[in-house]
């Protein structure tokens, strides 16, 4: 039993438009009945049972960043989020003031980003991001989400993309890249809708909204494996899932269904996507079991598994490896969510550190806290040494 | 008192029985119960295949990464469980007493190993006790009804011990130690103490969504 924690620090807690308009219009019994309803039709064993036998054995602890990055205040440990939100709901039948429920939204949309390491740290294997992710729901019925993944989601329900991108605009990025890309190979094509082709390569809307490069970048290599490969020119071509991370599951399954039935209309074997991780927990786990689907009806394959069997296969060689020393943060998703953890590391020449240090990029950093910022959330973790 | 002992030993020890073992049964019930109408999911997805995996990893002490991060801890409750459940089955006294009343009878733990298993269980209480207090994050989420049970499982291995060694009044020693070890049993089911029974199914869970669905390691 070695080290002693600071007492838990005080928050800076700035104002967010989308947590204070939504509780200004709230009152504990319009929170109760929403609670009540989730709690009666949407969970089941797994909340109860969870709830009932974590024994409060705090060794959850080290698997979380949040904890290690906050010096170890109990507060951001998974056990300590979890009382701060459901264990809080369910002591009170669900009827807490507008205020509780600030901290319960901040703590599950800003201070955990679902990643589950912490299931791997539990002794009895509970899976904490589970119950965070009945508060986000929770939250997000009752209308308090931070403003700006908020409005991810919006654009989500209004255009099936993350970044309000319009078709044309869409269809007109793809064509700019094509033409970019000739410039350097001259066959090179982003070939729109074709039938029947092998593979549908998808991407989230963050590339051709900010980064559109990147589908260059991936055209070269698919038409450099010599594959026969698709992009699609209608909604459903972006992958992401912000819905998925507000809570929001009714828009989490309109956009996997559509995502899913464009591939299915272009009849292509396989949809391969590009890096991001919340898109494939979306589209390979979770929004395609919403649906009712077990596994993807489609094969998703993760770039990451991608390029490890064109490089595998020998489809594509790579001419010179990087020779700098490359740090590997944990990607929740693909690793956790795909064990596509020691690919990379094989592929890389002289790497690797793999740092278990989480980026909470896709649904903090970029969205939630944008606003509704109670902490630091990209800080970084110190070493920790044993424990008792 | 002889009263009093006839009845722990008698009508109560069976009372306790019964809801330890129909309480096991009904607990067990209403979880497959729910599950199967509100969490289809986990029985869709439990995999026996890997969900053995995961129980056997983290049957392994030091194996799984945590528990090499918490030597001390890993080691005192490795201990504390098995000595938690063997003790009490392989003790003379307890077997003497089933062969007395039932005719039954089974190996047992020669005396002066149930009596330091004993005191394993005392100690790891104690160790337990202390954590709550000394770990900030264990603190933070400590209830009374945390200390409670941890007083209800240390009771009944604290009054055997001082029975055994016949320190205090001997006849009321006894007594208090079957009462408790009955509360014990009864507790077993309806509390936090039910982790006996859902942990394997817990982590038969989460091992089945690891191995099977995300090709990943959970320990």
């Amino acid at each position: 039993m070695t080290g002693t924690t600071p007492p838990t620090a005080p928050r800076k807690i700035q104002p967010d438009p989308g947590l204070d308009d939504a509780l200004a219009r709230l009152d504990e019994s319009k929170i109760q009945k929403v609670v009540q309803r989730v709690l009666a039709n949407e969970t089941g064993a797994r909340l109860k049972a969870y709830v009932e036998t974590c024994v409060r054995c705090g060794l959850c602890s080290d698997g979380c960043h949040y904890y290690l990055s906050h010096d170890g205040d109990p507060q951001y440990s998974p056990v300590g989020k979890v009382k701060q939100t459901i264990w809080e709901l369910l002591k009170h039948k669900g009827r807490v003031s507008p205020e509780a429920l600030r901290r319960m939204a901040l703590v599950a949309y800003t201070e955990c980003n679902l990643c589950r390491r912490c299931a791997m740290y539990c002794p009895m294997g509970i899976d904490t991001a589970y119950m965070i992710q009945v508060t986000r729901r929770i939250c997000h019925l009752l209308g308090v989400t931070p403003r700006y993944i908020q409005d991810t989601a919006h654009s989500h329900a209004a255009t099936m993309n993350q970044m309000w991108v319009k078709e044309d605009e869409w269809i007109d990025s793809l064509l700019w890249q094509e033409d970019e890309a000739r410039e350097e190979i001259p066959h090179l094509r982003i070939p729109l809708d074709k039938d029947g082709a092998d593979i549908m390569y998808s991407v989230i809307a963050p590339e051709p909204k900010f980064q559109t490069q990147l589908i260059y970048l991936a055209a070269v290599i698919l038409n450099e494996s010599g594959l026969n490969w698709t992009m699609p020119s209608a909604p459903g071509w972006d992958n992401s899932d912000m819905a998925m991370f507000t809570g929001d599951f009714e828009i989490m399954g309109r956009l996997k269904r559509k995502h899913f039935e464009l591939a299915q209309r272009l009849k292509v074997k396989r949809i391969v996507m590009g890096e991001c991780g919340h898109a494939f927990r979306s589209v390979y786990d979770v929004g395609n079991r919403w649906l009712g689907w077990r596994s993807e009806p489609v094969p998703v394959v993760h770039a990451i598994e991608f390029y490890w069997e064109l490089l595998t296969t020998g489809r594509l060689k790579v001419a010179r490896k990087y020779e700098k020393k490359v740090t590997f943060h944990d990607p929740c998703n693909i690793v956790r969510g795909r064990g596509l953890h020691e690919r990379p590391a094989k592929w890389s020449g002289p790497f690797v550190r793999i740092s278990w240090r989480c980026i909470p990029t896709g649904n903090i950093t970029i969205a939630a806290a944008r606003e509704a910022e109670s902490s630091t959330p990209a800080r970084r973790t110190k070493p920790s040494g044993w424990k008792a | 008192m002889h009263a009093v002992y006839g009845f722990v030993v008698g009508p109560l020890a069976w009372i306790a029985g019964a809801v330890f073992v129909l309480g096991l049964v009904f607990r067990l019930w209403v979880f497959y119960d729910l599950a199967r109408r509100k969490d289809p999911m986990v029985l869709e997805y439990m995999s026996p295949k890997y969900a053995l995996r995961s129980i056997l990893h983290w049957s392994i002490p030091f194996h799984p990464v945590n528990s090499r991060r918490h030597p001390v801890m890993t080691a005192v409750t490795f201990l504390f469980h098995l000595s938690l459940v063997f003790t009490p089955l392989f003790l003379g006294a307890h077997m003497m007493l089933m062969d007395y009343y039932h005719g039954l009878s089974w190996p047992t733990l020669p005396d002066p190993l149930a009596d330091l298993l004993t005191v394993v269980v005392i100690g790891a209480c104690v160790f337990f006790g202390v954590r709550r207090v000394v770990r900030p994050e264990v603190r933070y989420v400590t209830t009374a009804k945390d200390w409670a049970i941890l007083v209800l499982v240390a009771l009944p291995f604290v009054t055997g011990f001082l029975a055994y060694h016949q320190i205090g009044p001997y006849q009321a020693m006894v007594v208090l130690h079957i009462l408790s070890g009955e509360g014990w049993l009864m507790a077993i089911p309806f509390t936090r103490l039910s982790h006996m029974m859902l942990a394997p199914f817990i982590r038969g869970y989460i091992g089945s969504e690891f191995g099977a669905v995300r090709h990943a390691r959970d320990w």
